[in-house]
C-alpha cells in the first residue's frame, strides 16, 4: 500500500457481528484505503484492534471519524465510548452510494438476516429472534457432514436433487437433515438443500410478499463466498446477471456504510481510538454468572476416580479364543460399536462421527475387527440400535434391531442393577427414562426446539477453533461459568454473544455451555423439581457425559451423585451387544469377512409417487441385491399391502373430504379446510348446503399448500396448522372462489366437560390475521363474522340476520338452514362415537391394543400429522381419536382452568384411558402451542397417577419420522414388559 | 398459628385469621399504579409487599417451577413469587401471595393454577393464593374487597393514569433531575390521605384534584428541546413491568427519547366491553349487559373528564378516549378479539400512529397466542395504511438476550430519528 500523503481527517468503519470483524478506512473522498475481514472466534475487541493495528501505516498519527456498528459493536461501542450505527442504516447508506439502481438488499450475517427495501417506501426488517442462525447455521451444517464451509459450497454445486428441509430455524433444520444422512443421502444434495433452506428462510421469512423489485443487492459474508448460496438465490429468486448484483467489497458493506456516515462526527487521534477498544477490555463486567464446576485439583482428581471405578472387564482381542456378540448404535451424529466376549467383556470398541456415512464406518469397523479376530473368534449374534437402525442392519445382515431406549437400559442394568433412571445425552437427542419394576417407565425426549445436546457444543467448540475435549477442559476450574439461559442454540448463541460483549472468557463459555445443558435437560425435557423426581439409582450415559463438566453439573444440579459407567460413549452399543447375547439368534446372519469383501452400497434419493404424501425416499442398494427404502411413512413403497387395521383418524379425515359440494343457485362458497373447520366443516357444509351454495373445499394440505402461503405468514413461531391456512385461502382464490366464508368463533361448541369452552386464540381470530395478511382477499370476498354455536337459538338469529345482510337470504331460510346444520352436526359427532365403539370391539375381538391419538381435530390432516396414525397402525395397534371416548366419563374438576373444549376432550380421554387395560394415549402437540404447555403438563399427571405412559409427539412442518419411531417403539417396549411384570 | 382451611374443591382460603398473621406478597407490574393499589388495601389492615426483586434467580426458579414453553409473565411472576418466599425473607408458614385473575380464552388466565400447581412442586403447598379479580371468582374468607375499597381502587387506576401519562411527558425534559418522580409519590401519599378521609372519589372532586394534579406536573420546570416520541404497547404484564421487559423505559430514555404507554382505563374499559360484546355477538342476559353498560359508562365518563383537564390546562397531550379506540379499530379487527388485549392493543398502535407517533415498540412474550394475530399479525396492514408507521415487535423470554433486543429496537429509533 502507498505511503497516502493526506493530512486531512480519515473514516473508519468498524462492524462488528456475530462471528465476523470488519473494518474499512475511507479517505476524504471516500476512496477505500483498507478493508478487512476476519473471524474473531470470540476475542472481539482484541481481533478489532487487531485488525486496526495492522492499518497503522495510513492510520498512526492521523485525526479520524469512525463509527462503530453490528450486533456485538453495539458492547464495545458503548464501553470504549465511541459512536454507534445501526447496521442496517449503514449498509442502507452504502448501497445508496453504491448501487443507486437498487431496489432491495438481501444481507446475510453470521446470525441476522435482513431486508431492506428501497423502492416505494423505504423499509428495513430483521429476522425475528426465532429465525437466527444464517451464517452460524451454514457453519452448523458443514460441521455435521464434517466438511469444510468451502467443500460445503463446492459440494452443493453439484446437487441432484433437492429435499425440503425446515426452514425455519437452524435446530429444525438440523432434526431434518441428520436423519437424510443416516439413511444415505448423498452429501451433495444435503449441501444444496442446505442453501435452498437459507434461501426459503430469507424469503418467505422477510419479504412477507413484498415484491424485492428489480434489481437485488446481496450483501454479507455467506453471500460474497458462497457460490452455491448465490447461484440458489438467483435461481429461486429468478434473477439474471444484470438483475443480481454482487457488489466488491460486499462482505464488508456495513463498515464501508458506517465510514461514509462519519461525517459530523468528532474527529479524535486514531492513537485515542486504538486505546479505547483495547481498554475497554477491562471496563467489562459480566455479573450473571455461576458457580464454579470445581474449586480445586484434588476435588477434581477425586471426582475421576469416583467415576473411572464403573468399567466393564477389558478383553485382549488378539489372544481370546472363543465367542464374541457385535453390538452397534448408529446415532444420529456419531457411530459407536462394540464387541463383547462370554463374561461381557470389551474385546473391542469404537466410538466416532459418523461422518454423514454410517455404512461407510461400520463397514470399515468390521473390516478392522475381522481383521483381529482372525478364525480364533466367531460372532454369535450381532444387533443394531439407533437413528440408522434399519439401514445399518439390512446392509450387513445383523440379526436383531432394537430401540435405544431399551438398548440403554440393558447397560445401565448392567452396571446398576438397582437403576431406577437413566439419561442418555447423545448427539442429538436427549432420551431419559424410569425403570419401575423391571421395566421402561416414563420416557422423556426432548423436542426439537430443546437444545443443549452434544453436537451443539462440539459445533461451538470447533467454530471458537477448538477441539471439543479441549474446549470442554477448559471449563473446569473457571470461577465465574457464565450463565446462557437453556433454550435452544438459537437462542443460546446469542446469550453468548451478548457474554462475548459483556467480556466472559471463552472458558467461562465452555463451562456455561455444559451447565446449559444439564439444566435444559433437567428443567425443560425431565420438567423435574428435584431429584427425588428421578430416583435414587441414576445411570448417565451417552457420549456427552464423557465431558467432565458436564458430569460434574449434573451432580451439582441434582446434589446427588450419579454413576457414570466408563463406556458412557458406547453405552447403547454395549446394550445392544448384552442384547445379542440374550437373545443369542440361532442363525447368525452377520456378513462374514469375504462377503465383507465384495460389500458395495449405493443411494439414490427419489420422491414417492403413490399418494399425496410425497415421501421423500432414500433406494439403498447393496450387492447381493440387498435393498432398503427409508423416508416412507407406510408400507406401499416397499411393495407390501398396506395394513388394514382401523384407524379412527383416517376415517374421519375422509369422511370430511368426502362432504362434497353440491351445485345450487346461489353460487359457490369456498371453505378453507383447516384448523376448526375440522371440526365445524360438517356443521357449514350442511348449512350452505341447504341455503342453495355449493361448498368449495381448499385441496388437501401439502407443502406445496404451504408455500403457496409462506410469504404471508406475519409470525413464524405460529403453529403449522394455522400457517397452512395461506395456503389453503390463497388456493381457493385461485381456483376462481370469489367468495369465502371463514368465521371467527372465540367460542366451541360447549361439552360440559369444563370450566368454560373456548378455542384458543388463534384458532378463534385467525380469518382476522389472513384478511390483514393476504392482499389477494381484497379482490375477492372474504366473510370473517364473528359466530358461536354454544346457543343454538342465538346463533339462528344472529345467522339470519348477517346472511340477509349480505345475500338478502330470509330469515325462515336460513333458520331452517340452521338447524339441519346442527342436525349434521350432531350426526357426525354420533358416527365417531359409534365407529370409536366399532374399532374397540374390532380390536378386542382380534386382540390388538388400542391407542388413542389425542390432539387437535386438525391434527388428523396427513400434512401436520405426518402419517403418525399410519405409523402406529403399521406398528400393530388400532387407532381411535380422542373425540370417541371423550364423552365416556363423568366432569370432574382439573388442577388448571380446563377452559378450551378440545382440550377439555384430551383430559377427558386420559381419564377414560387410565380405566381401560388394553389403551395407550399419545398426544399431539403442535409446535409453538402455547395452550399445550399447559395441557401436556397435565395429562401426563393423569395418565401417570392412573398408571398408564405419557407420550408426547411434537408436530411441526418438519417429518422427522425417526423420533416419533422413538417413542412409539419405546411404548410398545414398556407396555410389553408390564405386561410380563 | 392460623389453621389451614380448604373450602370443597380442595382449594387452601385465606382466613380471618391469616389476615392477621401474614403478610401479603404480590408480584409488581405498573410501578405507580401498584404502590397506590398497596396502599388502599393496607389501609384494611392487611399486610401487603410488593416485589421488587430483580435478581437472576427469579427466572431460574421460574424456570424450575413452571413449565418452559409457557409464557414469560408466568415464569416471571411464578418465579419471583416463589424465590421470594425460598429467599428466606419471609416466614413461609405466615405468607400468602395475591396474584390477578382475568379469566378469558388466553392462557394467561391459568396464572393461579399454575402458581398452585409450582407451589406443590416447591413443596410450599401450605401457602394459599388470593386470586383478586372483576369476575368474582374465587372468593376468601379473610380477603374481601369491599364496595368502598373497589371504589378506591377503581379511582385510584384513574389517578394512577394521569400520574403515568403525565409523568411520561415531564420527565425526559424535566430540568431537575428527579423532580417528576417525588411529585409522583407526593401525589400517591396526598391521594391515599384523601381516599382515607372519602374525598376525591366523586366525578366533580376528581375533577378538581386532577386539575390540581395537572397544574402541579405543567409548573415543573422543563427545557424545550424537542424529543422523538415513542410508544410502548404489547401484552399487558411485558408491557408494564420492568422485570418483564428488561427495562424498556429506562433504556428508552436513555436514548433520548420521550416514552408513552397506553394506560390501565383503557384496558379495564376493554374488559368491560368484551362482556356486553359477547351479549351482542353470542346472546345472553340483557340484564348483565345493562349493568356492564352502566359501569363502563360511568368509567368512561371519568375518563373523559380526566381528557378535559388535560386539555384544558394546555401544556400536555391529553389520551383519546375509549370510544375514539373503538373508532379506530374498525376495518381492522372485530370487537369480538378479546383474548389477551385483543382488539385493544391494535387500537392502541393506531392511535400512536394517529396521533404523531408513529414509532411503537410492540412487546411480547415468545409464542404469546393473541399477538399473533393483534400485533404482529397486524404490521403488515398498518404499514400500507400508514407508510409512516415504524413498528419493531420484540420478544421477551428467558433465552431472549438484551443485545438482540436492543439492536432491533436501535433500528427503530434510527429510522425514527431519520425524519
Amino acid at each position: 500500500m502507498t505511503e497516502p500523503k493526506y493530512t486531512s481527517i480519515l473514516k473508519i468503519g468498524i462492524d462488528i457481528g456475530s462471528t465476523t470483524v470488519k473494518v474499512v478506512v475511507l479517505d476524504e473522498t471516500d476512496n477505500i484505503l483498507y478493508r478487512a475481514y476476519e473471524r474473531h472466534f470470540s476475542k472481539v475487541r482484541e481481533k478489532t484492534g487487531e485488525l486496526l493495528d495492522r492499518a497503522s501505516n495510513i492510520l498512526d498519527g492521523k485525526q479520524v471519524r469512525i463509527l462503530i456498528t453490528g450486533s456485538a459493536g453495539l458492547g464495545v461501542a458503548k464501553s470504549a465510548e465511541l459512536p454507534f450505527i445501526q447496521e442496517v442504516f449503514a449498509t442502507a447508506k452504502a448501497v445508496r452510494s453504491y448501487i443507486p439502481t437498487a431496489d432491495s438488499v438481501i444481507e446475510l450475517g453470521g446470525e441476522d438476516a435482513k431486508i431492506i427495501f428501497f423502492k416505494g417506501s423505504l423499509e428495513e426488517r430483521m429476522n425475528g429472534s426465532c429465525a437466527g442462525g444464517t451464517g452460524a447455521f451454514i457453519d452448523q451444517m458443514a460441521t455435521l457432514l464434517n466438511v469444510s464451509v468451502e467443500e460445503l459450497d463446492e459440494l452443493s454445486q453439484h446437487f441432484e436433487k433437492i429435499y425440503p428441509i425446515a426452514s425455519r430455524c437452524g435446530v429444525f433444520a438440523k432434526t431434518d437433515i441428520q436423519p437424510i444422512l443416516n439413511q444415505g443421502g448423498r452429501k451433495e444434495d444435503v449441501a444444496a438443500s442446505i442453501y435452498q433452506a437459507v434461501v426459503d428462510q430469507t424469503i418467505a421469512g422477510l419479504t412477507q410478499g413484498r415484491s424485492l423489485g428489480e434489481t437485488v443487492v446481496f450483501l454479507g459474508g455467506p453471500l460474497y463466498y458462497y457460490q452455491g448460496l448465490r447461484k440458489r438465490f438467483t435461481e429461486t429468486l429468478g434473477l439474471d446477471n444484470e438483475h443480481a448484483v454482487f457488489p466488491e467489497n460486499g462482505d464488508c458493506f456495513a463498515a464501508l456504510g458506517a465510514a461514509l456516515s462519519t461525517d459530523g462526527y468528532e474527529s479524535i487521534p486514531f492513537g485515542d481510538v486504538l486505546r479505547r477498544i483495547r481498554e475497554s477490555v477491562d471496563d467489562a463486567t459480566h455479573t450473571n454468572t455461576m458457580p464454579p464446576l470445581f474449586t480445586s485439583q484434588e476435588e477434581y482428581e477425586e471426582f475421576c476416580r469416583r467415576h473411572n471405578s464403573n468399567s466393564p472387564p477389558k478383553t485382549d482381542i488378539s489372544s481370546y479364543i472363543g465367542d464374541a456378540w457385535l453390538g452397534v448404535d448408529a446415532g444420529s451424529t456419531t457411530t459407536k460399536l462394540v464387541l463383547i466376549d462370554e463374561n461381557c467383556g470389551l474385546l473391542y470398541s469404537y466410538y466416532g462421527s459418523n461422518q454423514g456415512n454410517p455404512v461407510g464406518i461400520v463397514l470399515a469397523e468390521l473390516k478392522k475387527i475381522y481383521e483381529l479376530t482372525g478364525d480364533r473368534i466367531k460372532i454369535k449374534g450381532s444387533a443394531v440400535t439407533g437413528y440408522g437402525e434399519e439401514l445399518i442392519k439390512n446392509a450387513f445382515s445383523m440379526d436383531l434391531g432394537l430401540v435405544e431406549t431399551i438398548a440403554h437400559y440393558q447397560a445401565a442394568k448392567h452396571f446398576n442393577p438397582d437403576v431406577d433412571f437413566i439419561i442418555d445425552i447423545g448427539g442429538q437427542d436427549m432420551k431419559c427414562f424410569k425403570i419401575r419394576n423391571g421395566a421402561v417407565d416414563s420416557i422423556f425426549l426432548n423436542e426439537a426446539c430443546s437444545s443443549g445436546c452434544g453436537s451443539f457444543i462440539e459445533t461451538f467448540a470447533r467454530a471458537l477453533g477448538y477441539e471439543i475435549g479441549e474446549f470442554s477442559r477448559l471449563g473446569l476450574f473457571v470461577e465465574h461459568p457464565v450463565n446462557l439461559g437453556s433454550r435452544c442454540t438459537v437462542f443460546m448463541n446469542s446469550s453468548v454473544k451478548q457474554a462475548q460483549r459483556d467480556g466472559a472468557t471463552v472458558a467461562d463459555i465452555s463451562a456455561g455451555l455444559s451447565i446449559s445443558i444439564v439444566k435444559n435437560a433437567v428443567y425443560k425435557v425431565i420438567r423435574a423439581a428435584s431429584a427425588d423426581d428421578l430416583g435414587k439409582h441414576i445411570v448417565v450415559q451417552g457420549g456427552t457425559f464423557n465431558n467432565d463438566a458436564v458430569l460434574r453439573s449434573f451432580e451439582q444440579e441434582l446434589k446427588r451423585q450419579v454413576t457414570r459407567p466408563v463406556i458412557a460413549g458406547i453405552s447403547g452399543a454395549y446394550g445392544a451387544a448384552l442384547y445379542a447375547k440374550d437373545t443369542a439368534p440361532e442363525n447368525p446372519g452377520l456378513l462374514n469377512r469375504d462377503q465383507l469383501a465384495d460389500f458395495t452400497h449405493k443411494a439414490r434419493p427419489i420422491t414417492c409417487k403413490l399418494c399425496t404424501n410425497h415421501c421423500s425416499l432414500t433406494i439403498n442398494t447393496f450387492d447381493n441385491g440387498r435393498r432398503f427404502v427409508s423416508g416412507n411413512r407406510c408400507s406401499r413403497p416397499l411393495g407390501k399391502q398396506k395394513n388394514d387395521l382401523p384407524n379412527l383418524a383416517k376415517w374421519k379425515y375422509d369422511k370430511l373430504r368426502s362432504l362434497a359440494g353440491v351445485p345450487g343457485h346461489r353460487g359457490k362458497i369456498g371453505i378453507p379446510f383447516g384448523l376448526n373447520m375440522f371440526e365445524n366443516l360438517p356443521f357449514w357444509h350442511a348449512f350452505f348446503t341447504r341455503l342453495g351454495f355449493e361448498v368449495v373445499l381448499s385441496p388437501e394440505s401439502s407443502r406445496s399448500i404451504y408455500r403457496l402461503g409462506q410469504h404471508t405468514i406475519p409470525s413464524d413461531t405460529v403453529c403449522y396448522p394455522a400457517k397452512l391456512m395461506h395456503g389453503h385461502v390463497i388456493s381457493l382464490i385461485d381456483e376462481g372462489i370469489d367468495t369465502i366464508f371463514y368465521p371467527c368463533m372465540p367460542y366451541n361448541f360447549d361439552e360440559g366437560a369444563g370450566d368454560n369452552h373456548f378455542n384458543c386464540p388463534v384458532v378463534a381470530y385467525y380469518p382476522e390475521l389472513l384478511a390483514a395478511n393476504i392482499s389477494e382477499l381484497e379482490k375477492v370476498r372474504f366473510l370473517n363474522p364473528y359466530f358461536g354455536l354454544h346457543r343454538p337459538k342465538d346463533f339462528a338469529k344472529r345467522a339470519a340476520a348477517y346472511f340477509k345482510g349480505e345475500f338478502g337470504i330470509s330469515a325462515h331460510e336460513t333458520k331452517e338452514a340452521a338447524s339441519a346444520a346442527y342436525k349434521a352436526y350432531e350426526e357426525y359427532k354420533a358416527e365417531i362415537r359409534t365407529k370409536g365403539e366399532e374399532y374397540i370391539r374390532y380390536a378386542r375381538e382380534n386382540g390388538k391394543k388400542i391407542l388413542v391419538m389425542a390432539g387437535r381435530p386438525y391434527h388428523i390432516d396427513p400434512e401436520i400429522g405426518h402419517g403418525i396414525d399410519e405409523l402406529a397402525v403399521s406398528y400393530g395397534f388400532v387407532l381411535i381419536s380422542e373425540d370417541s371416548i371423550s364423552h365416556l366419563v363423568e366432569k370432574e374438576p382439573r388442577k388448571v382452568l380446563n377452559q378450551w373444549t378440545y382440550q377439555s376432550r384430551l383430559y377427558s380421554a386420559a381419564r377414560y384411558v387410565c380405566t381401560q387395560a388394553d389403551m395407550e394415549l399419545i398426544q399431539l402437540v403442535s409446535f409453538g402451542c402455547g395452550i399445550d404447555a399447559i395441557t401436556t403438563d397435565e395429562t401426563r399427571d393423569i395418565l401417570e397417577s392412573g398408571g398408564k405412559l405419557y407420550t408426547q409427539i411434537k408436530i411441526d412442518e418438519i417429518t422427522n419420522l425417526g423420533a416419533v419411531k422413538i417413542r412409539l417403539r419405546s411404548l410398545i417396549a414398556a407396555v410389553e414388559a408390564r405386561e410380563r411384570t | 398459628m392460623a389453621e389451614l382451611v380448604y373450602d370443597e374443591t380442595g382449594r387452601l382460603l385465606f382466613t380471618e385469621e391469616m389476615k392477621h398473621e401474614y403478610t401479603i406478597i404480590m408480584p409488581q407490574m405498573l410501578p405507580v399504579m401498584f404502590h397506590l393499589l398497596k396502599r388502599i388495601i393496607e389501609l384494611e389492615g392487611y399486610r401487603i409487599e410488593i416485589l421488587t426483586s430483580t435478581n437472576r434467580e427469579i427466572v431460574e426458579t421460574g424456570l424450575k417451577y413452571v413449565h418452559n414453553d409457557t409464557c414469560y409473565p408466568a415464569l416471571l411472576v411464578i418465579g419471583q413469587l416463589i424465590e421470594a418466599v425460598q429467599s428466606g425473607r419471609y416466614d413461609p408458614h405466615k405468607v400468602a401471595l395475591l396474584i390477578s385473575q382475568t379469566g378469558g380464552g388466553c392462557r394467561a388466565s391459568n396464572y393461579i393454577h399454575l402458581l398452585r400447581k409450582a407451589l406443590k412442586k416447591a413443596g410450599l403447598e401450605y401457602i394459599p393464593v388470593i386470586s383478586i379479580n372483576l369476575s368474582g371468582l374465587e372468593k376468601n374468607p379473610g380477603f374481601k374487597i369491599p364496595f368502598s375499597v373497589g371504589r378506591r381502587m377503581v379511582y385510584g387506576m384513574m389517578y394512577g393514569d394521569l400520574l403515568v401519562h403525565l409523568g411520561n411527558q415531564c420527565r425526559p425534559y424535566e430540568l431537575e433531575k428527579g423532580a417528576t418522580d417525588s411529585l409522583i409519590s407526593q401525589w400517591t401519599d396526598d391521594l391515599v390521605d384523601l381516599f382515607v378521609h372519602g374525598k376525591g372519589m366523586s366525578r366533580g372532586q376528581m375533577k378538581r384534584y386532577m386539575e390540581k394534579i395537572t397544574r402541579d406536573f405543567a409548573a415543573i420546570p422543563k427545557s424545550t428541546e424537542k424529543k422523538i416520541r415513542v410508544g410502548i404497547v404489547g401484552e399487558i404484564y411485558i408491557k408494564y413491568a420492568p422485570l418483564g421487559n428488561n427495562n424498556l423505559e429506562d433504556f428508552l430514555t436513555s436514548e433520548g427519547v420521550e416514552v408513552i404507554v397506553p394506560g390501565i382505563t383503557d384496558f379495564m374499559l376493554f374488559k368491560f366491553n368484551n362482556r356486553s360484546v359477547d351479549v351482542d355477538l353470542y346472546g345472553g342476559s340483557k340484564l348483565k349487559k345493562f349493568a356492564i353498560g352502566v359501569a363502563q359508562r360511568y368509567i368512561e365518563s371519568c375518563q373523559k373528564i380526566m381528557i378535559g383537564v388535560i386539555k384544558d390546562e394546555g401544556t400536555f397531550r391529553a389520551m383519546g378516549t375509549f370510544a375514539d379506540l373503538q373508532e379506530l379499530i374498525k376495518g381492522y379487527l372485530g370487537y369480538g378479539n378479546k383474548m389477551g388485549e385483543g382488539w385493544l392493543l391494535t387500537a392502541e398502535m393506531l392511535e400512536l400512529i394517529h396521533t404523531g407517533t408513529p414509532n411503537i415498540v410492540c412487546t411480547q412474550p415468545f409464542g404469546c397466542l393473541p399477538n399473533h394475530v393483534v400485533g404482529k399479525g397486524m404490521m403488515r396492514r398498518l404499514k400500507v395504511d400508514f407508510p409512516d408507521s415504524n413498528i419493531v415487535a420484540v420478544d421477551y423470554d428467558p433465552g431472549a438476550t438484551r443485545i438482540n433486543q436492543e439492536n432491533r429496537i436501535k433500528l427503530m429509533l434510527a429510522n425514527a430519528k431519520r425524519e
